[in-house]
């Protein structure tokens, strides 16, 4: 009986004889099986990935880190949050993500700015894991594109329960003529730290989804800063130029290949 | 007006739609619309008031008016009165008892299903446990063909579903090995493309067809791209097997994802005409949703279940192979975490197979919901103990390009083991033949030398 019953690894695992096409991939192929279920270590991998996605969601957003670390850049920022009070309100109640908390419009009404170019929001959105590591180094990639177009900023903004149309709100009452929201994506298992900047053009409260142009994916292991500073410092000087952004606004900044048309464009620009 | 006291309180409500909404067990959605029930007692008491209701009522009373929305003229226009004359002296509670009693039998069910709206579905499903929804759901026979046989009791079909983020077809050539190794793919291979651009997604018809061909899998290929892109890829002449839309149970949802009825009536001719079905015609594939009338802004004030039941109407139309409600992608605020998750999908489930349509379910979530993969282990395992049509199968349960979660490929094998699921009968031959499972259709342990996995070559030549 005890002879029968020595277990070998063969019994407690069956590799998939297509491990090699793994390399083709990033979708979870070839795991393995242990009857029908997954072997320890993939369910072990796989809820590792889960827990931290999860935790992107759920990690609180820190608007005074994120200030300290602008400050050392010497960009001004000021903090300010949606109406949505905590983390469960902004997930069940969207519309409450999209406007200022009444604290809020009495800061900006006090604050009195008197207008920009463009205003820079930074919002937690769906991942304050996104934002707090993607943010600063984009906008160290993103400044210096602004001066050279000179184009004036206004302080940024860091939002808290933030969702994109937030900015629509913010931008209307500091009088800017553009916003882009830096946010954090709604995580996937593979991605839990990816930023998405949108820009919109003549914003006001009540504009559509449509009239916005979406940069998506930021991240080391996605869209590096230096190209995704590009896109937007791209999207931004054409929306100025046409006037307009969304839909009409079509993102041909990959017509060229990336280094020609960063050339270009510092050429352009000296 | 419907009025019930109980105890000291007098519940009232203004008409059928308000009625229909705070009887609905709660949803995240129906409390972000304002319309659902404010105390547990108004919930019940709206059950109770909608148990008396008269079927008739739902054809007499339109929940959106018919002269404003095109979905309720389909279901008005298309309601099939000879089916409907056994039940109609019922009301919504006299409906419910006879659905679960033995006198139901498939045969009886399958008669009445042109005749139920998608109001009255959704009313009975309301004052309906999770079990009565199963029970129901379980005795409903939707039997489907293009080029094998999906729906047969005892059996269920999984869609493989080979995304990859940049549609590189190397990439999604190893998921299909991948998923065809562990014997999904009988419902269909569909993939969501990344791009929407016509030369891409004919390469990516291709390589499906090259595959089924090639190897002779009896089963379909579908890229789920807009119609409006399918007819281009039909123009263009790719091998185009199923036609795929998100379909939405409003006019103004519908129009919301790009569609009315006469563009699907135009896609459906056009893709039933390439008659590329070998055992049968149905040629068209669906995807569902509750919450998706209300972000369109177009939910007329009707709970989001119900909106989910009329499209089921507009899916009977076209008599299609598959339809799934992806149940838990629309996120937290229309469906809260696991619990509401899995009501809602039983509630889809029942309320399309009563309807007599294919139902299948993309058992998932997104990570920002109160839900996990225990949850969904719990709902596949209810969906197929109902008899569920077909599942999906990602690898890993991980779908890298929508960025949210489903069921495996190992998933299906699960499922299969423990109830003894079978694949639809060609599919399973077909892997007999492979050698992946054995005469009585259980999976055999995998072979080094498999011809499957030279599948990835055909990219290469």
């Amino acid at each position: 009986m005890s002879d029968e019953l020595s277990i070998t690894e063969e019994q407690i695992l069956q590799h998939d004889p297509w491990e090699e096409l793994r390399q083709f991939t990033d979708a979870r192929i070839a795991l393995g099986r242990t009857g029908g279920g997954l072997p320890t270590k993939e369910y072990l991998r796989f809820s590792l990935d889960h827990a931290r996605a999860r935790d992107a969601i759920h990690e609180p957003f820190n608007p005074e880190w994120l200030k300290g670390r602008l400050e050392s850049l010497g960009v001004e920022s000021i903090c300010l949050e949606s109406a949505a009070i905590d983390r469960h309100t902004f997930l069940v109640r969207p519309d409450l993500g999209k406007r200022l908390s009444q604290k809020s419009i009495e800061y900006l009404n006090g604050y009195d700015y008197k207008g920009a170019d463009i205003c820079i929001v930074i919002g937690d959105g769906l991942s304050s894991k996104a934002v707090h590591k993607q943010s600063v180094p984009l906008l160290e990639e993103l400044l210096p594109y602004f001066a050279k177009l000179h184009l004036t900023i206004a302080p940024i903004v860091l939002a808290k329960q933030s969702r994109v149309a937030l900015g629509d709100d913010i931008a209307e009452r500091m009088h800017c003529k553009c916003v882009i929201i830096l946010i954090g994506e709604r995580p996937g298992l593979t991605s839990p730290d990816s930023l998405g900047a949108y820009i919109t053009y003549d914003t006001f409260r009540g504009r559509l989804e449509s009239d916005r142009n979406c940069v998506s994916n930021i991240r080391p292991e996605g869209l590096s800063y230096q190209r995704a500073a590009f896109k937007i410092a791209w999207l931004v000087e054409s929306a100025f130029s046409i006037g307009k952004s969304g839909i009409s606004l079509k993102d041909n900044s990959d017509d060229l290949t990336l280094q020609t048309a960063e050339m270009l464009y510092y050429q352009k620009l000296s | 007006m419907y009025k019930i006291i109980l105890g000291h309180t007098t519940y009232e409500f203004k008409d059928l739609k308000t009625l229909m909404a705070k009887a609905t067990p709660a949803r995240s959605g129906d409390d972000l619309a304002g319309i659902s029930a404010r105390s547990m007692e108004e919930r019940v008491a709206a059950k109770m008031l909608l148990a008396e209701v008269p079927l008739k009522t739902f054809l007499e009373e339109q929940l959106i008016p018919y002269e404003k929305d095109e979905v309720t003229r389909l279901i008005v226009d298309s309601h099939n009165d000879i089916a409907f004359r056994p039940i109609r002296h019922l009301t919504v509670g006299d409906f419910r008892n006879w659905l679960l009693s033995d006198e139901a039998t498939t045969e009886k069910l399958s008669f009445i299903s042109s005749g139920i709206t998608p109001e009255m579905a959704a009313a009975v499903s309301k004052i309906m446990r999770n079990q009565d929804l199963m029970t129901v759901a379980k005795k409903c026979s939707v039997i489907t063909k293009f080029r094998n046989t999906i729906g047969l009791p005892g059996r269920m079909s999984a869609r493989l579903q080979p995304n990859h983020p940049t549609d590189d077809l190397r990439g999604i050539a190893a998921s299909i090995v991948d998923g065809l190794m562990y014997g999904c793919g009988d419902a269909v291979i569909g993939i969501n493309p990344a791009s929407d651009s016509v030369p891409t997604l004919l390469k990516l018809n291709h390589l499906l067809d090259e595959i089924i061909c090639r190897y002779e899998i009896p089963t379909q290929s579908c890229i789920l791209t807009h119609v409006t892109t399918c007819i281009d890829l039909i123009n263009h002449g790719a091998p185009v097997d199923l036609l795929f839309q998100s379909i939405a149970g409003t006019q103004g949802a519908m129009e919301e994802f790009g569609v009315s009825i006469s563009l699907l009536d135009e896609a459906y001719d056009a893709v039933k005409s390439l008659n590329r079905g070998t055992i049968g015609d149905n040629c068209m594939y669906f995807e569902t949703g509750q919450g998706t009338a209300l972000s369109a802004s177009a939910n007329h004030g009707v709970d989001e279940q119900t909106c989910e039941a009329r499209c089921y109407a507009v899916a009977r139309r076209y008599n299609p192979l598959l339809v799934n409600t992806v149940v838990g992608f629309i996120g937290p605020e229309y469906l809260y975490d696991g619990k509401q998750i899995t009501r809602a999908a039983l509630e889809d489930h029942f309320c399309g197979k009563l309807m007599g349509l294919p139902l299948g379910c993309d058992i998932c979530y997104t990570n920002h919901a109160e839900a996990d993969q225990d949850d969904m282990d719990n709902l596949l395992t209810l969906l197929a103990s109902s008899g569920i049509t077909y599942i999906m199968g990602v690898p890993g349960a991980d779908d890298i390009m929508l960025n949210y979660q489903s069921t495996s490929y190992h998933d299906a094998l699960y499922i299969r083991n423990l109830l003894g699921l079978k694949h639809a009968p060609e599919f399973e031959e077909w892997l007999e033949k492979f050698g992946l499972v054995d005469n009585n259709g259980r999976t055999l342990p995998f072979v080094h030398d498999n011809r499957l996995i030279g599948i990835s070559n055909i990219v290469n030549e």
